[in-house]
């Protein structure tokens, strides 16, 4: 088995880092991951995008056509990759920015307030963990324990706050 | 194992640590700029110097320098900064020195953009510079092979006293995947006896350069550079198979190119085409081996990042054996596993549905 | 017989085979005799560019490296980094270092590279046939610019000394001259000094070094210093153009 997905917003709303999130869980899980982020002229304002694979098998080809999974932060990413996932995909929308007239109907669409959801918990930066947590539920080969794990190896070892501001708004996510 | 995910870059600068370069002249350039970034940090703990040179001329000069004292050494650049490398390569091939350089190949001609892209194939395996040389070019397709082509990089550099160039693109170079830290394999390597360390060091003095005063000894250098470029060509072909015993149509494709071609060919043979790719491995020497036998073969199809380039060295090898087509994007752009799979349904007439 | 003067160790056998007049073989013997003065020739690394300079490898009796052009302070700065050990110098000609090796020239002084670079400055380019120079004087006729160098075309020349000096990693900086005995044995102290302030890991030390090309200037040897001294002395200055503090209790 094999997921796409693909995490796009604005430069600084942290979609790089769901991304390392989700790569790093599949490593600990002992998966084939790759992350591809865009960079260059692409990161310097507008709108920053990652993409990632999770694999029980070896991954060959590392573009992305379209995606089993997205999660957008921001209206310009909604615009773009609304069209890139799959038929009977899932993308996570922050409706706090996003307004999500544009629509499809061949994929699941969860519309949730991220950023206010992250402004309720005290850190309006945590948007993205919100919308992590609630598309952790769609998919098959990244879960709750291994993000877990991800967020203490990345940020938990040098700053444990962090750890848990970043676990309480994927839980916010997934109690949806 | 243990694994860690590092970027592409990245994993060519700890490989180029663990394999006993301590000194590293660059010149920030993106999309490579992560590989001087990490030496930054990390050579210094392992007692070695970074120096940022004020141009990837300088930098390339100061790696000439380096090697001549039998220093393992490294610098890396993009595309644009590459260029302005050539006449250090020139001059690092007729000095016969070992020197291990990364191109993170972005898009061109010109200032060109970021992008991933293999335009720099005839720059980086034809010479590059002025005059009759070439050096090894590796070309991996994915962050280990990042990690590992490096340390067999300084390894053949040190063993044929050439510059040995990396040539990838700003997709692997950015992208992170798992990569084992393996330890650096062990090699048996000539010692450098030419290597200029001060007089006092063998009792009489010794010159390293490449200025011939006649035109007789011109010509007797030439033979000899040749002799030796011929023996690496025999020696140093490599290259990997996937699905190709029994394929009919064969994909080619280096690097980002070589695994798209691979997921091509899992997908032709879900549709039940005999399809299988070759992905060279050393662009020079071009693997001319792995075209020997291609009676079997009705097809071939190359798939690049440039207007079409590697696809001469292959229909030289290939030698008339079967039609050579390219599949091809460029400026920035990959083509998709199914892109690539169209191409070879529509140029060989296939009836399948892609 | 009692031999009382002979080739410094710092030179090998071989004869010099530059022009008739010229004064790198001068040069040469200075940087020769200092190196056995100092005893350094088993320790010291020469880099030598391209232009008439570039036949300096075989002359010297230390290990050589033969650069591209204007490379060889870069060149030079790889084998330091690699070597920190061994005393380093560049010999290059105006030609070289002060036009195609600019930017080295700067950036070696910029960061206090600890090598020595000598530039010998006859005010072309020698090794081509007499090309005009960055150092070529205003109104001095070469092949490439036979009616005189037209500075409202080509600007002034550059001083490149006197420009190294201004940057804080070159600590040792001086101009001479081997049109005379005396400026030749001036010379010799500067270049003896340049090697101590390395052998002190100061920073970088540079010595600069007029000289003449008659062949290429279509003068005989004698009127060739004449004309040095008459031309080449006013514009650019001798002495020593920089000496840091910590050099001055050298």
């Amino acid at each position: 088995m094999m997921e796409k997905i693909l995490l796009a917003g604005f430069g600084g709303q942290g979609v790089m880092f769901i991304g390392k999130i989700i790569t790093y869980a599949g490593m600990l899980d002992g998966r084939e991951v790759c992350w591809i982020p865009s960079y260059g002229p692409e990161m310097r304002g507008g709108t920053a995008n990652c993409s990632v694979i999770v694999s029980d098998e070896e991954i060959h080809s590392p573009v992305i056509e379209s995606a089993d999974f997205g999660i957008v932060l921001n209206q310009p990413s909604y615009d773009k990759f609304l069209l890139r996932i799959k038929p009977g995909g899932v993308l996570v929308v922050n409706s706090s920015i996003i307004s999500t007239e544009q629509k499809r109907d061949d994929i699941e669409i969860i519309a949730l307030p991220a950023g206010d959801i992250a402004n309720g918990i005290g850190n309006p930066s945590l948007a993205n963990m919100v919308c992590l947590g609630a598309l952790l539920p769609k998919m098959n080969l990244t879960h709750i324990k291994s993000i877990e794990k991800a967020i203490d190896s990345v940020v938990g070892k040098k700053k444990p706050e962090l750890y848990e501001l970043n676990m309480a708004a994927v839980k916010k996510g997934l109690e949806r | 194992m243990s694994r860690e995910l590092l970027k592409g870059n990245e994993a060519i600068a700890e490989a180029a640590i663990r394999s006993g370069c301590r000194l590293f002249f660059g010149y920030p350039i993106t999309p490579s700029t992560e590989i001087v970034e990490y030496l930054s940090k990390h050579m210094p703990k392992a007692g070695g110097t970074v120096l940022q040179g004020e141009d990837e001329i300088a930098s390339i000069n100061m790696c000439y320098g380096a090697a001549a004292t039998g220093a393992r050494v490294m610098t890396a650049s993009s595309s644009p900064g590459y260029s302005l490398k050539q006449e250090g390569l020139s001059y690092l091939a007729a000095v016969e020195l070992p020197v291990v350089v990364v191109n993170i190949n972005r898009s061109g001609p010109g200032l060109g953009g970021l992008g991933p892209s293999q335009a720099d194939y005839f720059q980086c395996t034809k010479g590059g510079g002025h005059g009759d040389y070439r050096v090894i070019v590796l070309a991996p397709s994915k962050g280990q092979e990042m990690y590992d082509y490096t340390m067999l990089a300084f390894d053949l550099a040190d063993k044929w006293r050439t510059p040995v160039v990396i040539l990838s693109d700003g997709y692997l170079g950015q992208m992170m995947e798992p990569i084992e830290l393996k330890e650096r394999p062990a090699a048996e390597l000539p010692p450098k006896t030419w290597a200029i360390t001060g007089a006092g060091s063998r009792g009489k003095k010794q010159n390293l350069a490449s200025y011939t005063l006649t035109n007789e000894i011109g010509e007797a250098e030439n033979l000899r550079w040749q002799a030796k470029f011929e023996k690496m060509r025999q020696a140093e072909q490599r290259w990997e198979t996937f699905h190709t015993e029994d394929a009919e149509y064969i994909i080619v494709g280096y690097g980002s190119c070589g695994r798209i071609g691979k997921s091509a060919v899992l997908n032709a043979r879900k549709k039940g085409l005999k399809v299988g790719l070759i992905r060279p491995i050393t662009l020079w020497p071009f693997p001319v081996k792995a075209f020997e036998n291609m009676k079997n073969v009705k097809g071939i199809l190359t798939v690049e990042l440039n207007a079409g380039q590697m696809i001469e060295d292959v229909k030289l090898a290939v030698n008339c054996q079967a039609p050579v087509h390219l599949c091809n994007r460029m400026g920035g752009i990959m083509p998709s596993e199914n892109e690539v799979l169209r191409k070879l349904v529509q140029v060989f007439n296939l009836a399948v549905e892609v | 017989m009692q031999k009382v003067i002979g080739r410094p160790t710092g030179l090998t056998e071989l004869p010099f085979h530059y022009c008739p007049g010229c004064t790198h073989g001068i040069i040469h013997r200075l940087i020769g005799e200092v190196m056995a003065e100092l005893g350094i020739i088993e320790n010291t690394i020469g880099v030598a560019p391209v232009g008439c300079a570039g036949f300096s490898l075989d002359f010297f009796a230390c290990d050589f490296v033969g650069a591209a052009h204007g490379r060889a302070q870069a060149v030079a700065t790889g084998i330091k980094r690699s070597l920190p050990d061994k005393l380093v110098f560049t010999y290059q000609g105006d030609g070289d270092i002060a036009a195609i090796g600019t930017s080295h020239a700067i950036h070696v002084a910029a960061r206090g590279e600890k090598i020595t670079s000598i530039m010998v400055n006859n005010a072309v380019f020698g090794m081509t046939g007499g090309q005009m120079a960055p150092t070529t004087l205003p109104g001095m006729k070469t092949t490439t610019s036979p009616y005189g160098r037209d500075c409202a075309v080509f600007g002034q020349p550059i001083d490149l000394p006197k420009t190294v000096a201004t940057l804080s990693g070159a600590v040792y900086v001086a101009a001479g001259s081997v049109d005379t005995p005396k400026n030749i044995l001036q010379t010799k102290k500067y270049l003896k000094k340049a090697f101590q302030v390395q052998q002190m890991g100061l920073g970088f030390s540079f010595v600069s070094i007029l000289s003449t090309c008659p062949t290429n200037w279509a003068l005989s040897p004698v009127d060739s210093l004449k004309w040095l001294q008459d031309n080449m002395i006013p514009v650019y200055e001798l002495g020593e153009l920089k000496v840091a503090e910590e050099v001055k209790a050298l």
